[in-house]
């Protein structure tokens, strides 16, 4: 294996794994305040790629020719539109629900998720669909036959995720809606008890996991620039591989989770075998259930009745 | 757009009531409009966009109205009396206990069963094909209902079973050359192995994560039926061999040393032979699988499941082996899903990796959920209606999944229990 093929995997995989960890933090705050896994999560993801290329062709024919302004328009109105997705099922779907057995808001999850795949299906037409590619510029680094790309979406796709993960840190650190989030999540009867308005902290939640999958389906369609309305579900599945990877519940462990997954996969199709990189990481998922159920950074689990 | 309404004292006149349902109604034409606006009002062709703004409006004009009636109708007594009972009903997860005078329909069943037997001899092709489908989805709506509507284990990759049972029975033809009747148990065997392999570890732990672990299966099984060309074929598939009866073959000329039915009985060659013979031998292995399943319902480890559905917790205070427990119901399921899997691949002749998708699971899930979670004739029912339902309305295909979703989430939040209330057989107190 040549130095050069190696990091640029490595590059790919630092890429690909930021994205995972924005898309696993929606999983892991909401399967750590509510305890479900929220089925939804990966479709919202496909939702907010589809508003970025809306976006992107509503700015460009209205004749705005500013690429840092259509492009943070872009981001304000994915993530804003994402948000109301993420409040509305999580009032839709999974609130009347509140405090009923264990396997009703799981089926409730799924049908949300058949809708909005469907939907999008029905309403944009199931061919794969794509932006232009607007940031051109790359980097390279080596001679000419052996060299390592990296080009500046990818530099951003880093650089974006880890700053909204410092902010989201900072937020649920130091904010007393951060404070109220935690106390939320340690016990959601003693915080209400307490004057917290669970429910609007419930609702929050999924509007921040909402808003930063958005963040990533953004960055993810400047990156790639195709998608269809399948994506959700093969990228949900791995995020959240990332969210149980990190340990579930713990935001950092998100991140983490995200970029080993997404480094050992890039690893994987480069060196092993491409065809089977999904089968790679679902396993991986398997195993680390199998092994370390609380994951690289969480708390152990204990059941109470 | 909570069902419930913010609560009025009781006070409230017919104008405040007025006030706060056009406020509502405000409320969710904005949001409407801007979840539905862009995604389903603004099309992408190609890099452009095409303006069809006229149907999201059309569609949060019908939510916002939708919400109007709705929050008047829930303020006059009779919907006051609805969401009570909607509330009172809600918590309630019990079971209705089927005491013995209700247990006298054995008649019907039977005139039910001779029906079935003599159905696809007045059925022509096309009628029977949808059939044939119907029984396939009823035999794996009841390996579901074993998983999830009996034991509580949601499995989103059931799918997955099928798929071992179709390409056992065409993979063991082409490597093999074995035949459907040997494939039959050797597929429901190698199902069962399958979920036990997947189960064993699985199981033991928090019961969501099962979830998205069957998931994961699924989607390997199918990937793996993709890339692995050399064995599979990948994409282009595989054909599997059609049934026999004791030797004789259901087509117009016999391979070497092979006799076809036709010839043998005297009768001209039909091709609907060949799919009346599946039908029957479909239709006797769903009629003894819904009696197993309703014999073990009876049986200890049927009570199990249900108690571990109920309350694992307490069942593991109990004494009950919870991973055994879930294992016997997780390979019973896989092991119905297999048979289900050599049955479709016998009647369809060829089978691809794109017959295994999730989507496939989600209508086998929308089915049980449908059918009520446990209840037998309800989850047999609501495989019916699922499958005969959309080859009526060609013209909503597309609508299909849509509405199983709406249907997923509308069933659980109106009726966990599903349509049908599932009872069982109990001590009635009231009757001793």
């Amino acid at each position: 294996m040549d130095w050069h093929i190696l990091a640029q995997q490595l590059v790919n995989g630092l890429t690909l794994g930021s994205i995972y960890g924005l898309i696993a933090i929606g999983y892991t705050m909401v399967y750590g305040i509510i305890g479900m896994i929220n089925f939804a999560h990966g479709d919202v993801y496909m939702v907010s790629a589809y508003l970025t290329a809306i976006c992107l062709a509503v700015l460009f024919s209205c004749g705005i020719d500013s690429l840092p302004f259509a492009l943070l328009a872009t981001l304000v109105a994915a993530m804003l539109i994402t948000a109301a997705y993420g409040w509305t099922i999580e009032r839709i779907a999974y609130r009347p629900l509140r405090g009923s057995n264990r396997l009703a808001p799981l089926i409730s999850a799924i049908g949300m998720s058949l809708v909005l795949q469907n939907g999008v299906q029905l309403s944009q037409g199931a061919r794969t669909q794509g932006v232009p590619s607007l940031i051109p510029a790359t980097l390279r680094f080596g001679d000419e036959e052996t060299f390592v790309q990296i080009t500046l979406v990818q530099v951003m796709i880093v650089v974006v995720s880890l700053a909204s993960m410092a902010l989201l840190h900072w937020l649920i650190g130091r904010t007393t809606l951060g404070r109220q989030c935690r106390a939320t999540q340690q016990d959601r009867r003693m915080a209400a008890i307490l004057g917290i308005d669970t429910d609007r902290i419930i609702s929050t939640v999924f509007v921040i996991g909402a808003a930063m999958a958005a963040i990533a389906g953004v960055l993810v369609t400047l990156n790639y620039g195709s998608f269809d309305f399948y994506i959700g579900f093969v990228t949900g599945i791995k995020a959240f591989t990332a969210a149980v990877l990190g340990g579930i519940g713990s935001l950092p462990g998100a991140m983490l989770g995200g970029l080993i997954l997404g480094l050992s996969e890039a690893l994987f199709s480069g060196m092993v075998n491409t065809d089977y990189k999904d089968v790679f990481a679902f396993s991986l998922l398997v195993l680390v259930l199998i092994f370390r159920p609380t994951g690289l950074l969480g708390k152990p689990e204990v059941e109470k009745v | 757009m909570s069902l419930t309404p913010t609560p009025l004292t009781s006070a409230a006149g017919p104008t405040a009531v007025l006030r706060q349902a056009v406020l509502e109604a405000a409320a969710s034409f904005v949001l409407a409009l801007l979840l539905l606006g862009p995604i389903v009002g603004l099309v992408l062709d190609g890099y452009q966009i095409k303006n069809e703004l006229q149907r999201p409006l059309l569609i949060a004009a019908l939510v916002a109205l939708g919400r109007f009636l709705f929050t008047l109708a829930l303020h006059t007594p009779s919907g006051r009396f609805w969401l009570e009972r909607f509330s009172a009903h809600r918590g309630k997860t019990a079971i209705l206990v089927q005491s013995d005078s209700d247990r006298q329909h054995h008649g019907w069943l039977l005139l039910l069963f001779i029906a079935g037997l003599a159905l696809p001899f007045l059925a022509n092709k096309y009628a029977l094909t949808v059939l044939i489908q119907a029984m396939i989805y009823v035999l794996l709506g009841l390996g579901l209902n074993i998983v999830v509507g009996l034991a509580g284990l949601l499995d989103l990759g059931y799918v997955a079973f099928y798929a071992v049972g179709a390409y056992g029975l065409a993979l063991g033809a082409q490597y093999l050359d074995i035949g459907f009747w040997t494939a039959l148990p050797l597929a429901a065997l190698l199902a069962a192995l399958f979920g036990a392999l997947l189960g064993f570890p699985v199981l033991r732990m928090h019961g969501d994560y099962l979830a998205i672990v069957t998931l994961g299966f699924g989607e390997i099984i199918r990937l793996v039926l993709n890339n692995w060309l050399s064995l599979t074929g990948g994409p282009n598939g595989i054909a599997a061999p059609a049934p026999q009866l004791f030797g004789l073959e259901f087509s117009r000329s016999a391979r070497e040393g092979g006799l076809p039915f036709h010839e043998y009985f005297q009768l001209a060659y039909n091709p609907l032979h060949r799919f009346i013979f599946i039908y029957l031998v479909l239709f006797l292995v769903v009629c003894l699988m819904a009696l197993v399943v309703n014999r073990l319902r009876n049986m200890p480890v049927g009570r199990a499941w249900e108690a571990l559905r109920e309350d694992e917790i307490a069942c593991r205070a109990l004494g009950i082996n919870h991973v055994l427990v879930k294992l016997s119901a997780f390979m019973m399921g896989a092991m119905v899903g297999g048979i289900a899997g050599v049955f479709f691949a016998t009647y369809q002749g060829f089978i691809n990796p794109a017959s295994f998708n999730f989507f496939e699971s989600a209508l086998i899930l929308a089915i049980v959920v449908l059918g009520g979670l446990g209840s037998t004739s309800g989850v047999i029912l609501a495989a019916l209606v699922l499958t005969i339902l959309p080859e009526v309305l060609r013209a909503f295909a597309d609508y299909r999944v849509f509405a199983f979703g709406v249907l997923m989430v509308l069933m659980m939040i109106w009726r966990p229990r599903g349509l049908i209330q599932p009872r069982r057989r109990a001590f009635d107190v009231e009757g001793l």
